[in-house]
């Protein structure tokens, strides 16, 4: 049913069962995935929030625009490698034939440890060149915003680990097919998160 | 993988019955003990609020009477008055309290959606207000910055809690998010997913509407505020400079530089601003229910009730500048914030005509929530036209930081959500108890709060509109403020005192009644909507018994002709619908309508 039409109903003048067993307006989804996906939301408000930060606060005189290391590209590569894993492992959860499901599975996420790993590369490597988080309102910037990013991964790993200990405990693809699902769904938005940070962080 | 109705998968729910006493009263994922205790937190929290109120309008009303009261104990009771009472209180009261109690059983759902994170969001929750309180025992104790905790002042030395007192502040604020979230996600999916068979958006009670909205505005606008704790968070502990511009303390040039206070007011007012309606929305709900069930009519304009609740929803999040006028910014900008803030008025005056004429013709029953909620009426428009004055820039900049800005949000958000509260816990208390209060005690109350705020907050738009400054702890001589200024804050004291001690009555009524009150009948107010037809009273664990209910109507059949009762519950079937026979009937002769 269309916003329009939920909002422009006269309850008073409909009487009755409507709708059947499905509430109106209720999405076509599990209720797990919809939380997920507003969770989405507010965590898009968050980074937005600081996107906003950083445009306003780069135009104060004191920014220094920070040279992003290269290893970000391989960081970068990292990130698409776990997310097409985890593409992958859904895919392989909704057919017949879950063969590789574990493996791939697992790799999704190893590959995902592996970008932190690389992310923190990096932070030593800045260190490491002088570039402190108090040197430079930029330095901050980026310390914080892929520390936030690398937080809502974790986040991601802890879900991740607990599917894989049932995977790896010889439970069904069934009974992780929606743990599965979320965590391809999560993974696929914090790709697109990391995308948009690299390019503004890289471009500013 | 589709969604699955719940009447299809009923039998399949896992309840969590608790097993021992622990289970059903401390870890317990039941969504009304839940709401009990977010209430209760939040109450106690607020009961901290209210006796710091006191303690710095004893040093206004009689200045250097109370000698404990020294200026940084002063500004130090002021922003956490401010922070408890807007955030650990009111929010957490709305949305953890008469969110968890009503969603579920108005939505006809045996529980929240995610009955563990919601227990989990009740605990986070506790955490945030034990660190919170944590902060008057550290050293230097909690941050005195004002409740908008505006850097740079409050990390300079010179302002009271400016070491760990503004970070404990922070830390709390950024737990409370996160309990926040983790209810709010619960809230929504369960008014999206959780509805019984037949209950259309459109067939909810305005409660339910007003909390749900203002769920979505928290999710999107509490953001804002985490941002900007992390971000001061870093600055104070790290060194950073996202907020702190090059300063001097005491002499001596500080690490920061180049940072921008006003990007922190930009952050911390896109979420203040949503927070007012936060607070709003879900009252603006409540009292829709209670006018309409103890006026024993529909509400009026149902449909415009709910498009004004998501449009005002939506205008809170670009009027929040307004907050700003005196922070210097272009003619505009203020053209703008000033044009939206006078547009919100619009659908939030659309609410006050249809309270107004949902009791116009209606068969009023003076019952004590009855009381409170006409009570909210008057100091809500008191409280909402002082708002078009100060959304003004012109008219603001002269009543900035004066106590006319004090009096106007103390009377919208502060005493008209509070009148709300009171009004919808005496409505659902003999639901939530299985008990009645004591009605006069009540009555009284509410005449002590209604009168005692009134006593408090009009002769303060006097004291603005003289030029009083807010957040002054002595206010010295000087010639634009006459020794009458300086009688009226005593008179204030005075009022303020009074109410303090009035809220007593609520505490005993409340406490006392739950032992000693007379059992309450299942719907003593003979209300429409799905909670008051629970099998049990109070609700049992699963709240419907075997089966989930079923909606044929909206909430809001209160006496319709031809009905015999003057309500016809949402669970009532058209086919069982109790009329009189069209023949026979006679408004005049029929008793039981003569009595309705």
């Amino acid at each position: 049913m269309s916003l329009f039409k939920t909002i422009t109903d006269k309850p008073w003048e409909r009487k009755g069962i409507i709708g059947g067993l499905k509430p109106e307006g209720a999405f076509d989804a599990p209720s797990e995935k919809v939380a997920l996906s507003v969770f989405l939301v507010v965590a898009s408000v968050v980074f937005s929030l600081f996107t906003v930060g950083y445009f306003v606060r780069m135009e104060l005189p004191d920014w220094q625009p920070l040279s992003e290391p290269a290893q970000l590209w391989f960081n970068t590569g990292l990130l698409i490698i776990s997310s097409v894993l985890f593409q992958w492992a859904r895919n392989i959860a909704n057919s017949t034939n879950d063969k590789y499901l574990t493996a791939v599975f697992i790799g999704g996420g190893i590959f995902a440890v592996l970008f932190i790993a690389g992310q923190l590369v990096t932070w030593d490597s800045l260190q490491g060149a002088g570039f402190y988080m108090t040197s430079n309102p930029a330095n901050a910037f980026y310390y914080l915003m892929t520390g936030l990013h690398a937080a809502h991964l974790l986040g991601g790993l802890w879900v991740w680990s607990k599917s894989s200990i049932r995977l790896l405990a010889g439970r069904e693809a069934s009974d992780v097919k929606l743990s599965i699902e979320l965590c391809t769904l999560y993974w696929h938005f914090l790709l697109v998160v990391w995308l948009v940070l690299f390019a503004i962080l890289s471009n500013t | 993988m589709a969604y699955v109705p719940l009447a299809d998968r009923d039998h399949e729910m896992e309840m969590h019955h608790p097993h021992s006493w622990v289970g059903k009263y401390v870890w317990s994922q039941d969504h009304k003990v839940i709401a009990i205790q977010y209430g209760s937190i939040a109450v106690f929290t607020g009961i901290v609020g209210l006796a710091l109120s006191l303690l710095f309008r004893m040093q206004l009303g009689f200045p250097d009477t109370a000698t404990f009261i020294d200026p940084s104990f002063y500004y130090q009771a002021v922003t956490m008055h401010g922070m408890i009472m807007v955030v650990y209180l009111l929010t957490a009261l709305f949305l953890g309290g008469f969110g968890n109690y009503l969603i579920p059983l108005m939505c006809g759902a045996r529980d929240m959606v995610f009955p563990f994170m919601n227990m989990l969001s009740v605990w986070v929750f506790l955490v945030s207000v034990i660190i919170l309180m944590a902060s008057f025992f550290v050293g230097g104790g909690p941050t005195g910055g004002g409740w908008t905790l505006y850097p740079p002042q409050t990390n300079l030395a010179g302002t009271p809690g400016h070491d760990m007192g503004i970070v404990l502040m922070l830390i709390s604020l950024a737990v409370f998010i996160v309990a926040t979230t983790m209810g709010g996600l619960n809230y929504v999916v369960t008014v999206l997913q959780y509805r019984c068979r037949g209950l259309t958006m459109m067939r909810l009670p305005l409660s339910v509407w007003g909390i749900f909205v203002a769920t979505i505005l928290a999710l999107f606008a509490f953001p804002a505020l985490l941002v900007a704790a992390i971000m001061m968070l870093f600055d104070i502990l790290a060194g950073t400079s996202f907020f702190m511009p090059a300063i001097i303390e005491s002499g001596t040039p500080l690490d920061h530089n180049g940072g921008s206070p006003v990007l922190f007011q930009h952050l911390f007012w896109f979420f203040g601003h949503p927070e007012v309606y936060i607070v709003a929305l879900p009252a603006f709900g409540l009292v829709s229910d209670v006018l309409s069930v103890h006026a024993r009519k529909n509400i009026f304009g149902y449909r415009m009730m709910v498009w004004a609740i998501i449009a005002i929803g939506g205008l809170s999040f670009i009027v929040w500048a307004h907050h700003m006028y005196v922070s210097g910014m272009h003619p505009y900008f203020g053209f703008f914030f000033a044009t939206t803030t006078l547009i919100i008025a619009v659908p939030t005056a659309l609410k006050v005509y249809n309270w107004v004429l949902t009791l116009w013709e209606g068969d009023i029953r003076l019952n004590a929530p009855m009381y409170f909620a006409i009570g909210f009426i008057f100091t809500f428009i008191h409280g909402g036209i002082t708002g078009l004055f100060l959304g003004n820039v012109v008219i603001d900049l002269p009543l900035s930081d004066t106590y006319f800005v004090v009096a106007h949000f103390h009377m919208v958000m502060g005493v008209s959500p509070v009148l709300v509260v009171f009004a919808a816990i005496y409505h659902w208390y003999p639901k939530m108890s299985g008990r009645m209060f004591h009605s006069g005690m009540a009555k009284l109350h509410f005449w002590c709060t209604f009168l005692g705020t009134y006593a408090i907050y009009l002769p303060m738009h006097y004291l603005g509109f003289l030029g009083v400054p807010r957040r002054y702890y002595a206010l010295g001589t000087t010639d634009f403020i006459p020794q009458s200024a300086q009688d009226l804050n005593t008179t204030i004291t005075i009022a303020a005192l009074f109410v303090g001690a009035s809220q007593l009555l609520f505490f005993i009524n409340i406490i006392w009644s739950l032992r000693y009150g007379p059992k309450a009948d299942p719907n003593p107010w003979g209300a429409a909507s799905l909670e008051w037809h629970t099998p049990d009273t109070p609700p049992s664990h699963g709240n419907w018994g075997d089966s989930l209910p079923t909606v044929y109507r909206w909430a809001y059949d209160y006496s319709v002709p031809g009905a015999r009762e003057d309500f016809i519950a949402q669970n009532t079937p058209e086919t069982e619908e109790p009329t009189v026979d069209e023949q026979h009937f006679d408004p005049d002769k029929d008793e039981s309508l003569a009595d309705a």
